[in-house]
Protein backbone atom coordinates (compact mmCIF):
# COMPACT_ATOMS: atom_id res chain seq x y z
CA UNK A 1 0.00 0.00 0.00
CA UNK A 2 3.06 2.33 0.32
CA UNK A 3 2.55 2.97 -3.47
CA UNK A 4 -0.62 4.09 -3.06
CA UNK A 5 -0.59 6.37 0.12
CA UNK A 6 1.45 9.63 -1.58
CA UNK A 7 -2.10 9.79 -3.24
CA UNK A 8 -4.60 10.03 -0.96
CA UNK A 9 -2.26 12.64 1.12
CA UNK A 10 -1.12 14.92 -1.44
CA UNK A 11 -4.08 17.04 -3.66
CA UNK A 12 -2.31 17.17 -6.48
CA UNK A 13 -2.24 13.83 -6.74
CA UNK A 14 -5.86 13.48 -6.32
CA UNK A 15 -6.27 16.03 -8.62
CA UNK A 16 -4.14 13.65 -11.49
CA UNK A 17 -6.46 10.66 -10.62
CA UNK A 18 -9.90 12.51 -11.05
CA UNK A 19 -8.41 14.41 -13.99
CA UNK A 20 -7.23 10.56 -15.10
CA UNK A 21 -11.00 9.55 -14.64
CA UNK A 22 -12.84 11.97 -16.28
CA UNK A 23 -10.22 12.20 -19.14
CA UNK A 24 -10.79 8.24 -19.70
CA UNK A 25 -14.55 8.55 -20.16
CA UNK A 26 -14.25 11.67 -22.45
CA UNK A 27 -11.84 10.01 -24.34
CA UNK A 28 -13.05 6.43 -24.23
CA UNK A 29 -16.71 7.33 -26.16
CA UNK A 30 -15.09 10.61 -28.27
CA UNK A 31 -12.14 7.75 -29.48
CA UNK A 32 -14.55 5.07 -30.10
CA UNK A 33 -16.59 7.09 -32.54
CA UNK A 34 -13.02 8.45 -34.19
CA UNK A 35 -12.11 4.89 -34.34
CA UNK A 36 -14.75 3.01 -35.72
CA UNK A 37 -15.58 6.02 -38.47
CA UNK A 38 -11.74 5.84 -39.07
CA UNK A 39 -11.04 9.62 -37.69
CA UNK A 40 -7.58 9.12 -36.82
CA UNK A 41 -5.87 10.69 -38.35
CA UNK A 42 -8.35 13.96 -38.35
CA UNK A 43 -8.21 14.02 -34.98
CA UNK A 44 -4.40 14.23 -35.06
CA UNK A 45 -5.29 16.82 -37.40
CA UNK A 46 -7.34 18.81 -34.90
CA UNK A 47 -4.81 18.50 -31.89
CA UNK A 48 -1.87 19.84 -33.58
CA UNK A 49 -4.32 22.81 -34.91
CA UNK A 50 -5.12 23.76 -31.49
CA UNK A 51 -1.54 24.61 -30.85
CA UNK A 52 -1.80 27.47 -33.19
CA UNK A 53 -4.54 29.05 -30.47
CA UNK A 54 -1.95 28.36 -27.52
CA UNK A 55 0.63 30.11 -29.56
CA UNK A 56 -2.27 32.59 -30.12
CA UNK A 57 -3.32 32.96 -26.54
CA UNK A 58 0.35 33.58 -25.08
CA UNK A 59 0.86 36.29 -27.51
CA UNK A 60 -2.01 38.17 -26.58
CA UNK A 61 -1.62 37.19 -22.22
CA UNK A 62 -4.81 35.53 -22.75
CA UNK A 63 -5.79 31.17 -21.20
CA UNK A 64 -4.13 29.41 -23.75
CA UNK A 65 -6.75 26.50 -23.34
CA UNK A 66 -9.14 29.08 -24.79
CA UNK A 67 -7.68 29.79 -27.95
CA UNK A 68 -6.78 25.85 -28.37
CA UNK A 69 -10.74 25.44 -27.86
CA UNK A 70 -11.35 27.86 -30.77
CA UNK A 71 -8.87 26.78 -33.16
CA UNK A 72 -9.42 23.11 -32.58
CA UNK A 73 -13.26 23.59 -33.02
CA UNK A 74 -12.85 25.84 -36.00
CA UNK A 75 -9.97 23.62 -37.86
CA UNK A 76 -12.45 20.59 -37.43
CA UNK A 77 -15.48 22.47 -38.57
CA UNK A 78 -13.58 23.30 -41.42
CA UNK A 79 -12.20 20.16 -42.66
CA UNK A 80 -15.47 18.59 -42.27
CA UNK A 81 -17.00 21.52 -44.48
CA UNK A 82 -14.31 21.42 -47.00
CA UNK A 83 -14.42 16.80 -47.31
CA UNK A 84 -18.33 17.45 -47.89
CA UNK A 85 -17.97 20.19 -50.69
CA UNK A 86 -14.95 17.94 -52.52
CA UNK A 87 -13.44 21.13 -52.54
CA UNK A 88 -10.00 20.03 -51.91
CA UNK A 89 -9.03 15.50 -50.74
CA UNK A 90 -9.72 15.29 -47.05
CA UNK A 91 -6.83 14.00 -46.29
CA UNK A 92 -4.78 16.83 -47.96
CA UNK A 93 -6.95 19.24 -46.15
CA UNK A 94 -6.07 18.01 -42.54
CA UNK A 95 -2.35 18.03 -43.53
CA UNK A 96 -2.61 21.30 -44.17
CA UNK A 97 -4.35 22.34 -40.99
CA UNK A 98 -1.66 20.08 -39.05
CA UNK A 99 1.31 21.73 -39.88
CA UNK A 100 -0.39 25.28 -40.37
CA UNK A 101 -1.60 25.44 -36.51
CA UNK A 102 1.53 24.07 -35.18
CA UNK A 103 3.21 26.94 -37.64
CA UNK A 104 1.34 29.26 -35.83
CA UNK A 105 1.90 28.52 -32.49
CA UNK A 106 5.79 28.58 -33.36
CA UNK A 107 5.31 31.97 -34.48
CA UNK A 108 3.65 33.56 -31.80
CA UNK A 109 5.49 31.56 -28.89
CA UNK A 110 8.62 33.19 -30.65
CA UNK A 111 7.17 36.77 -30.77
CA UNK A 112 5.92 36.74 -27.12
CA UNK A 113 8.11 38.70 -25.51
CA UNK A 114 10.33 36.74 -22.60
CA UNK A 115 10.10 33.55 -21.46
CA UNK A 116 6.86 31.31 -22.00
CA UNK A 117 5.99 29.15 -19.21
CA UNK A 118 4.12 25.60 -19.49
CA UNK A 119 5.17 25.40 -23.05
CA UNK A 120 6.38 21.87 -22.59
CA UNK A 121 3.46 20.63 -20.75
CA UNK A 122 1.19 21.94 -23.97
CA UNK A 123 3.22 19.84 -26.13
CA UNK A 124 3.93 17.01 -23.73
CA UNK A 125 1.33 17.01 -20.99
CA UNK A 126 1.52 17.05 -17.31
CA UNK A 127 -1.37 15.52 -15.23
CA UNK A 128 0.21 16.60 -11.63
CA UNK A 129 -0.25 20.31 -12.50
CA UNK A 130 -3.85 19.88 -13.06
CA UNK A 131 -6.31 22.78 -11.35
CA UNK A 132 -9.73 23.30 -10.86
CA UNK A 133 -10.24 25.09 -14.03
CA UNK A 134 -8.70 22.28 -15.93
CA UNK A 135 -10.84 19.32 -13.40
CA UNK A 136 -13.97 21.77 -14.12
CA UNK A 137 -13.50 21.54 -17.80
CA UNK A 138 -12.65 17.47 -18.34
CA UNK A 139 -16.15 17.26 -16.20
CA UNK A 140 -17.71 19.17 -18.88
CA UNK A 141 -16.25 17.14 -21.77
CA UNK A 142 -16.82 13.86 -19.99
CA UNK A 143 -20.47 15.09 -19.26
CA UNK A 144 -21.30 16.15 -22.96
CA UNK A 145 -19.75 12.77 -24.41
CA UNK A 146 -22.35 10.83 -21.91
CA UNK A 147 -24.83 12.90 -23.21
CA UNK A 148 -24.22 12.25 -26.94
CA UNK A 149 -22.68 8.76 -26.47
CA UNK A 150 -25.00 7.10 -24.39
CA UNK A 151 -28.51 8.66 -24.92
CA UNK A 152 -28.16 9.09 -28.27
CA UNK A 153 -26.48 6.03 -29.20
CA UNK A 154 -28.85 4.60 -31.84
CA UNK A 155 -28.83 7.89 -33.78
CA UNK A 156 -24.77 7.64 -33.57
CA UNK A 157 -24.35 4.37 -34.51
CA UNK A 158 -27.08 4.64 -37.39
CA UNK A 159 -24.67 7.27 -38.55
CA UNK A 160 -21.68 5.78 -37.94
CA UNK A 161 -22.00 2.55 -39.74
CA UNK A 162 -23.56 4.21 -42.65
CA UNK A 163 -24.13 7.75 -43.52
CA UNK A 164 -26.19 7.00 -46.50
CA UNK A 165 -28.98 4.55 -45.33
CA UNK A 166 -28.98 7.33 -42.28
CA UNK A 167 -29.71 9.93 -45.11
CA UNK A 168 -32.91 7.58 -46.57
CA UNK A 169 -34.16 7.08 -42.66
CA UNK A 170 -34.25 11.07 -43.22
CA UNK A 171 -31.48 11.44 -39.80
CA UNK A 172 -30.28 15.09 -39.45
CA UNK A 173 -26.74 13.93 -41.08
CA UNK A 174 -25.13 16.75 -41.85
CA UNK A 175 -25.95 18.38 -38.36
CA UNK A 176 -24.59 15.22 -36.76
CA UNK A 177 -21.38 15.04 -38.78
CA UNK A 178 -20.74 18.69 -37.66
CA UNK A 179 -22.00 18.46 -34.12
CA UNK A 180 -19.70 15.32 -33.25
CA UNK A 181 -16.65 16.52 -34.61
CA UNK A 182 -17.15 19.63 -32.49
CA UNK A 183 -17.14 17.13 -29.45
CA UNK A 184 -14.66 15.31 -30.00
CA UNK A 185 -12.47 18.84 -30.51
CA UNK A 186 -13.70 19.75 -27.17
CA UNK A 187 -12.30 16.02 -25.90
CA UNK A 188 -8.83 17.02 -27.44
CA UNK A 189 -7.87 20.20 -26.16
CA UNK A 190 -9.69 18.94 -22.65
CA UNK A 191 -7.02 16.03 -22.69
CA UNK A 192 -4.13 18.37 -23.61
CA UNK A 193 -3.35 19.55 -20.39
CA UNK A 194 -2.76 15.63 -19.41
CA UNK A 195 -1.35 14.29 -22.87
CA UNK A 196 -0.18 17.22 -24.40
CA UNK A 197 -0.80 18.15 -28.51
CA UNK A 198 1.44 15.51 -29.44
CA UNK A 199 0.53 12.86 -27.66
CA UNK A 200 -3.12 13.18 -27.12
CA UNK A 201 -3.97 10.90 -29.52
CA UNK A 202 -2.92 7.99 -28.09
CA UNK A 203 -5.85 8.56 -25.79
CA UNK A 204 -8.56 8.08 -28.32
CA UNK A 205 -7.33 5.44 -30.17
CA UNK A 206 -5.07 3.15 -27.68
CA UNK A 207 -8.08 1.91 -25.22
CA UNK A 208 -10.14 1.58 -28.65
CA UNK A 209 -7.46 -0.53 -30.09
CA UNK A 210 -7.23 -3.07 -27.06
CA UNK A 211 -11.09 -2.99 -26.60
CA UNK A 212 -11.19 -4.00 -30.50
CA UNK A 213 -9.49 -7.44 -29.81
CA UNK A 214 -12.14 -8.82 -28.01
CA UNK A 215 -15.04 -6.39 -28.67
CA UNK A 216 -18.06 -6.90 -31.28
CA UNK A 217 -20.58 -3.77 -31.15
CA UNK A 218 -19.65 -0.10 -30.88
CA UNK A 219 -20.95 0.05 -27.41
CA UNK A 220 -18.78 -2.52 -26.18
CA UNK A 221 -16.04 -0.95 -27.51
CA UNK A 222 -17.24 2.21 -26.11
CA UNK A 223 -17.55 0.46 -22.33
CA UNK A 224 -14.33 -1.17 -22.15
CA UNK A 225 -12.58 2.08 -23.50
CA UNK A 226 -13.80 3.42 -21.03
CA UNK A 227 -12.71 1.42 -18.52
CA UNK A 228 -8.93 0.34 -20.31
CA UNK A 229 -8.36 4.03 -20.79
CA UNK A 230 -9.12 5.02 -16.89
CA UNK A 231 -7.01 1.79 -14.96
CA UNK A 232 -4.21 2.51 -17.82
CA UNK A 233 -3.88 6.01 -16.75
CA UNK A 234 -4.01 5.01 -13.11
CA UNK A 235 -1.35 2.69 -13.75
CA UNK A 236 0.63 5.37 -15.78
CA UNK A 237 0.27 8.02 -13.35
CA UNK A 238 1.91 5.70 -10.43
CA UNK A 239 4.53 4.84 -12.67
CA UNK A 240 5.28 8.16 -13.36
CA UNK A 241 5.32 8.95 -9.61
CA UNK A 242 7.54 6.53 -8.43
CA UNK A 243 10.05 6.63 -11.64
CA UNK A 244 9.64 10.65 -11.70
CA UNK A 245 9.10 10.52 -15.79
CA UNK A 246 6.67 12.47 -17.43
CA UNK A 247 3.47 11.49 -16.87
CA UNK A 248 1.91 11.81 -20.20
CA UNK A 249 4.60 9.42 -21.71
CA UNK A 250 4.23 7.12 -19.19
CA UNK A 251 0.08 6.82 -19.56
CA UNK A 252 1.04 6.14 -23.01
CA UNK A 253 3.68 3.75 -22.26
CA UNK A 254 1.08 1.49 -20.01
CA UNK A 255 -1.62 1.73 -22.76
CA UNK A 256 1.02 -0.03 -25.33
CA UNK A 257 2.02 -2.32 -22.51
CA UNK A 258 -1.76 -3.49 -22.04
CA UNK A 259 -2.49 -3.97 -25.63
CA UNK A 260 0.60 -6.40 -25.95
CA UNK A 261 -0.15 -7.94 -22.87
CA UNK A 262 -4.29 -8.77 -24.33
CA UNK A 263 -3.61 -9.29 -28.03
CA UNK A 264 -0.69 -12.08 -26.70
CA UNK A 265 -3.43 -13.34 -24.40
CA UNK A 266 -6.24 -13.74 -26.76
CA UNK A 267 -3.76 -14.88 -29.47
CA UNK A 268 -2.26 -17.70 -26.77
CA UNK A 269 -6.27 -18.69 -26.20
CA UNK A 270 -7.13 -18.82 -29.77
CA UNK A 271 -3.63 -20.87 -30.29
CA UNK A 272 -4.93 -23.41 -27.43
CA UNK A 273 -8.59 -23.80 -28.35
CA UNK A 274 -7.57 -24.70 -32.34
CA UNK A 275 -5.05 -27.20 -30.88
CA UNK A 276 -7.72 -28.66 -28.58
CA UNK A 277 -10.51 -29.09 -31.57
CA UNK A 278 -7.72 -30.32 -33.53
CA UNK A 279 -6.90 -33.04 -30.99
CA UNK A 280 -10.51 -34.09 -30.71
CA UNK A 281 -10.78 -34.79 -34.58
CA UNK A 282 -7.85 -36.83 -33.82
CA UNK A 283 -9.90 -38.84 -31.43
CA UNK B 1 -53.95 2.62 -55.76
CA UNK B 2 -51.19 5.53 -56.37
CA UNK B 3 -47.93 5.54 -54.10
CA UNK B 4 -46.03 7.69 -56.05
CA UNK B 5 -46.51 9.90 -58.94
CA UNK B 6 -43.54 11.16 -60.88
CA UNK B 7 -44.33 14.17 -64.01
CA UNK B 8 -42.26 15.55 -66.76
CA UNK B 9 -39.54 15.51 -63.78
CA UNK B 10 -35.81 16.36 -64.25
CA UNK B 11 -32.85 15.21 -62.82
CA UNK B 12 -28.58 15.30 -62.60
CA UNK B 13 -25.50 16.35 -60.68
CA UNK B 14 -24.33 19.48 -60.96
CA UNK B 15 -24.76 21.06 -64.45
CA UNK B 16 -25.18 17.40 -65.81
CA UNK B 17 -28.73 16.23 -66.96
CA UNK B 18 -29.10 12.82 -66.47
CA UNK B 19 -32.70 11.95 -66.45
CA UNK B 20 -35.28 14.45 -68.80
CA UNK B 21 -38.84 15.06 -68.73
CA UNK B 22 -39.71 11.45 -67.57
CA UNK B 23 -43.48 10.07 -66.05
CA UNK B 24 -44.25 6.89 -64.13
CA UNK B 25 -46.51 5.77 -61.35
CA UNK B 26 -45.69 3.65 -58.79
CA UNK B 27 -48.88 1.59 -57.75
CA UNK B 28 -49.77 -0.56 -54.59
CA UNK B 29 -48.80 -4.15 -55.42
CA UNK B 30 -46.40 -3.09 -58.49
CA UNK B 31 -43.38 -5.58 -59.03
CA UNK B 32 -41.27 -2.73 -61.26
CA UNK B 33 -37.91 -4.50 -62.93
CA UNK B 34 -35.85 -1.28 -63.87
CA UNK B 35 -33.45 -1.67 -66.79
CA UNK B 36 -31.47 0.52 -69.15
CA UNK B 37 -27.72 0.96 -69.71
CA UNK B 38 -24.99 2.31 -67.82
CA UNK B 39 -25.41 6.16 -66.85
CA UNK B 40 -28.28 5.89 -68.47
CA UNK B 41 -30.53 6.87 -65.00
CA UNK B 42 -31.59 4.16 -63.39
CA UNK B 43 -29.82 4.77 -59.95
CA UNK B 44 -30.63 8.72 -60.14
CA UNK B 45 -34.19 8.10 -60.65
CA UNK B 46 -33.79 6.02 -57.23
CA UNK B 47 -32.17 8.33 -55.13
CA UNK B 48 -35.14 10.95 -56.74
CA UNK B 49 -37.88 8.38 -55.34
CA UNK B 50 -35.98 8.07 -51.74
CA UNK B 51 -35.88 12.20 -51.40
CA UNK B 52 -31.57 11.55 -51.76
CA UNK B 53 -31.16 13.91 -54.75
CA UNK B 54 -34.11 16.74 -55.48
CA UNK B 55 -35.78 17.02 -58.75
CA UNK B 56 -34.68 20.08 -61.25
CA UNK B 57 -37.72 20.12 -62.59
CA UNK B 58 -41.06 18.16 -63.32
CA UNK B 59 -43.62 16.90 -60.05
CA UNK B 60 -42.77 14.41 -57.72
CA UNK B 61 -46.00 13.38 -55.42
CA UNK B 62 -46.05 10.96 -52.85
CA UNK B 63 -49.12 9.29 -51.32
CA UNK B 64 -50.49 9.83 -47.83
CA UNK B 65 -49.94 5.86 -46.79
CA UNK B 66 -46.18 6.44 -47.94
CA UNK B 67 -45.58 9.43 -46.00
CA UNK B 68 -46.26 8.42 -42.41
CA UNK B 69 -46.37 11.39 -40.31
CA UNK B 70 -43.63 12.78 -42.41
CA UNK B 71 -41.82 10.09 -42.44
CA UNK B 72 -41.04 8.31 -45.82
CA UNK B 73 -42.38 5.02 -45.34
CA UNK B 74 -39.64 3.07 -48.43
CA UNK B 75 -37.09 0.63 -47.71
CA UNK B 76 -33.96 0.78 -49.78
CA UNK B 77 -31.20 -2.00 -50.23
CA UNK B 78 -27.95 -0.43 -52.32
CA UNK B 79 -26.16 -1.32 -54.81
CA UNK B 80 -22.74 -1.23 -53.38
CA UNK B 81 -22.84 -0.34 -49.58
CA UNK B 82 -19.81 0.62 -49.34
CA UNK B 83 -19.56 -0.09 -45.90
CA UNK B 84 -16.73 -0.98 -43.49
CA UNK B 85 -16.29 -4.78 -42.78
CA UNK B 86 -13.89 -3.93 -39.65
CA UNK B 87 -16.58 -1.27 -38.10
CA UNK B 88 -18.02 -2.93 -34.49
CA UNK B 89 -21.54 -3.78 -34.83
CA UNK B 90 -23.74 -6.88 -34.66
CA UNK B 91 -26.09 -8.32 -37.45
CA UNK B 92 -29.21 -7.12 -35.28
CA UNK B 93 -27.83 -3.83 -34.73
CA UNK B 94 -27.54 -3.31 -38.05
CA UNK B 95 -31.51 -4.35 -38.95
CA UNK B 96 -31.69 -1.97 -35.59
CA UNK B 97 -30.61 1.23 -37.57
CA UNK B 98 -33.26 0.17 -40.34
CA UNK B 99 -35.97 1.74 -37.37
CA UNK B 100 -34.38 5.25 -36.80
CA UNK B 101 -37.05 8.05 -37.88
CA UNK B 102 -36.04 11.60 -38.05
CA UNK B 103 -37.81 13.46 -34.80
CA UNK B 104 -39.56 10.42 -33.24
CA UNK B 105 -38.16 6.64 -32.24
CA UNK B 106 -34.49 7.91 -31.85
CA UNK B 107 -34.46 4.96 -29.14
CA UNK B 108 -34.75 1.27 -29.58
CA UNK B 109 -36.87 -0.02 -26.88
CA UNK B 110 -38.99 -2.38 -27.73
CA UNK B 111 -38.13 -2.09 -31.12
CA UNK B 112 -35.76 -5.17 -30.62
CA UNK B 113 -38.90 -7.97 -31.40
CA UNK B 114 -39.28 -5.93 -34.58
CA UNK B 115 -35.30 -6.68 -35.90
CA UNK B 116 -35.79 -10.22 -35.02
CA UNK B 117 -38.67 -10.49 -37.05
CA UNK B 118 -37.70 -8.97 -40.42
CA UNK B 119 -34.24 -11.19 -39.85
CA UNK B 120 -36.52 -14.34 -39.21
CA UNK B 121 -37.85 -13.32 -42.50
CA UNK B 122 -34.50 -13.53 -44.67
CA UNK B 123 -33.28 -16.77 -42.63
CA UNK B 124 -30.62 -14.80 -40.33
CA UNK B 125 -31.93 -15.05 -36.72
CA UNK B 126 -29.40 -17.53 -35.80
CA UNK B 127 -27.21 -14.54 -36.48
CA UNK B 128 -28.40 -11.88 -34.81
CA UNK B 129 -25.88 -11.31 -31.92
CA UNK B 130 -22.57 -11.94 -34.47
CA UNK B 131 -20.43 -9.34 -36.03
CA UNK B 132 -21.68 -8.51 -39.27
CA UNK B 133 -18.00 -8.10 -40.48
CA UNK B 134 -17.54 -11.72 -39.92
CA UNK B 135 -20.21 -12.87 -42.47
CA UNK B 136 -20.28 -13.89 -46.22
CA UNK B 137 -21.40 -11.90 -49.50
CA UNK B 138 -24.81 -13.24 -49.89
CA UNK B 139 -25.72 -13.16 -45.75
CA UNK B 140 -24.96 -9.15 -45.40
CA UNK B 141 -26.98 -8.57 -48.69
CA UNK B 142 -29.74 -10.66 -46.77
CA UNK B 143 -28.69 -8.79 -43.38
CA UNK B 144 -29.58 -5.05 -45.30
CA UNK B 145 -32.41 -6.49 -46.64
CA UNK B 146 -33.89 -6.96 -43.40
CA UNK B 147 -32.93 -3.83 -42.23
CA UNK B 148 -34.30 -2.44 -45.59
CA UNK B 149 -37.59 -3.94 -44.28
CA UNK B 150 -37.54 -3.91 -41.19
CA UNK B 151 -39.71 -0.90 -40.96
CA UNK B 152 -42.47 -2.18 -43.05
CA UNK B 153 -42.33 0.06 -45.94
CA UNK B 154 -44.64 0.55 -47.97
CA UNK B 155 -42.71 0.75 -50.96
CA UNK B 156 -39.46 -1.38 -51.34
CA UNK B 157 -35.99 -0.10 -53.51
CA UNK B 158 -33.94 -2.91 -54.93
CA UNK B 159 -30.43 -1.56 -56.53
CA UNK B 160 -28.89 -5.06 -58.21
CA UNK B 161 -29.40 -7.11 -55.12
CA UNK B 162 -27.84 -9.92 -57.42
CA UNK B 163 -24.59 -8.40 -58.29
CA UNK B 164 -22.15 -9.68 -55.52
CA UNK B 165 -24.16 -13.26 -54.79
CA UNK B 166 -23.96 -16.41 -55.86
CA UNK B 167 -26.85 -18.57 -57.29
CA UNK B 168 -28.05 -20.08 -54.27
CA UNK B 169 -28.69 -16.74 -52.86
CA UNK B 170 -30.70 -15.19 -55.94
CA UNK B 171 -32.83 -18.40 -55.70
CA UNK B 172 -33.72 -17.93 -51.64
CA UNK B 173 -34.22 -13.72 -52.47
CA UNK B 174 -36.26 -13.73 -55.55
CA UNK B 175 -39.06 -16.24 -53.73
CA UNK B 176 -38.30 -13.99 -50.90
CA UNK B 177 -39.91 -10.59 -52.75
CA UNK B 178 -42.29 -12.49 -54.35
CA UNK B 179 -43.23 -13.12 -50.83
CA UNK B 180 -42.90 -9.64 -49.66
CA UNK B 181 -44.48 -8.22 -53.22
CA UNK B 182 -47.92 -9.17 -51.33
CA UNK B 183 -47.40 -6.28 -48.74
CA UNK B 184 -45.48 -3.87 -50.61
CA UNK B 185 -44.78 -2.44 -53.90
CA UNK B 186 -41.26 -3.20 -54.97
CA UNK B 187 -38.88 -1.67 -57.46
CA UNK B 188 -35.56 -3.25 -58.82
CA UNK B 189 -32.92 -2.42 -60.91
CA UNK B 190 -30.96 -5.43 -62.42
CA UNK B 191 -28.68 -6.31 -65.30
CA UNK B 192 -29.67 -9.76 -65.24
CA UNK B 193 -32.74 -9.58 -67.97
CA UNK B 194 -33.63 -13.30 -67.67
CA UNK B 195 -34.12 -12.84 -63.78
CA UNK B 196 -36.13 -9.62 -64.69
CA UNK B 197 -38.23 -10.79 -67.15
CA UNK B 198 -39.57 -13.84 -65.06
CA UNK B 199 -40.12 -12.39 -61.39
CA UNK B 200 -41.33 -8.64 -62.19
CA UNK B 201 -44.87 -7.94 -63.55
CA UNK B 202 -43.92 -4.43 -65.42
CA UNK B 203 -40.51 -3.26 -67.39
CA UNK B 204 -38.83 0.14 -67.02
CA UNK B 205 -36.64 1.28 -69.05
CA UNK B 206 -34.80 4.24 -68.08
CA UNK B 207 -32.25 5.68 -70.50
CA UNK B 208 -32.26 9.42 -70.10
CA UNK B 209 -35.97 8.99 -70.54
CA UNK B 210 -37.96 6.39 -69.47
CA UNK B 211 -40.51 3.75 -70.66
CA UNK B 212 -43.21 2.10 -69.15
CA UNK B 213 -44.08 -1.29 -70.38
CA UNK B 214 -46.66 -2.99 -69.28
CA UNK B 215 -45.72 -6.82 -69.10
CA UNK B 216 -42.08 -8.11 -68.16
CA UNK B 217 -42.19 -9.62 -71.89
CA UNK B 218 -38.88 -8.00 -73.02
CA UNK B 219 -38.41 -7.93 -77.02
CA UNK B 220 -35.53 -7.02 -79.08
CA UNK B 221 -37.81 -4.17 -80.76
CA UNK B 222 -38.63 -3.37 -77.46
CA UNK B 223 -35.16 -2.28 -76.18
CA UNK B 224 -34.39 -0.94 -79.91
CA UNK B 225 -37.73 1.14 -80.17
CA UNK B 226 -37.11 2.77 -76.52
CA UNK B 227 -33.19 2.88 -77.55
CA UNK B 228 -32.72 0.56 -74.65
CA UNK B 229 -29.24 -1.31 -75.95
CA UNK B 230 -28.27 -3.62 -73.34
CA UNK B 231 -27.57 -7.51 -73.64
CA UNK B 232 -30.24 -10.09 -73.19
CA UNK B 233 -29.25 -13.33 -71.35
CA UNK B 234 -30.98 -15.74 -70.16
CA UNK B 235 -30.37 -19.20 -68.69
CA UNK B 236 -32.46 -21.99 -67.26
CA UNK B 237 -36.36 -22.60 -68.36
CA UNK B 238 -37.31 -19.18 -68.63
CA UNK B 239 -40.09 -17.35 -70.63
CA UNK B 240 -37.81 -15.55 -73.35
CA UNK B 241 -38.22 -15.53 -77.06
CA UNK B 242 -34.91 -16.05 -79.29
CA UNK B 243 -34.70 -13.72 -82.62
CA UNK B 244 -33.02 -13.78 -85.42
CA UNK B 245 -29.86 -12.31 -86.57
CA UNK B 246 -30.23 -8.70 -87.46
Amino acid sequence: MDYLSPFLEYAFLRNAILSASLAGIACGLSGSYVVSRRLVFLSGGVSHASFGGIGLAFFLGMHPPLGAMVFAVLSAILVQYLGERHAIRKDSAIGVIWSLGMATGIIFVYLTPGYVPNLMSYLFGNILTVNSTDLWLLGGASALNLLAFVLFYPLVLSLAFDENYARVRQLPVNFLNYLLMALVAITIVTTIRIAGVILVISFLTLPQAIAGIFTRSLAGMMRWSVVLAVLGSYAGIILSYHLDIPSGASIIFTFALMFLIIRLFFMVREFAGRARSKEQIRS
Amino acid sequence: MELIKLHGLSAGYESKPVLKGITLDVHQGDFIGVIGPNGGGKTTLLKVILGLLPPWSGSLWYAQDLTHKGHKRIGYLPQDPGLDMQFPVRVKDVVLTGLMQRNRSLFWQGKESKAMQALTRVGMQEWATRSFGSLSGGQRQKVLLARAIADRPALLILDEPDTFTDQRFEQDLYSLLRELNEEMAIIMVSHDLGMISSHVKTIACVNGGLHYHHSNLISQEMLEAYECPIDIITHGHLPHRVLGEH
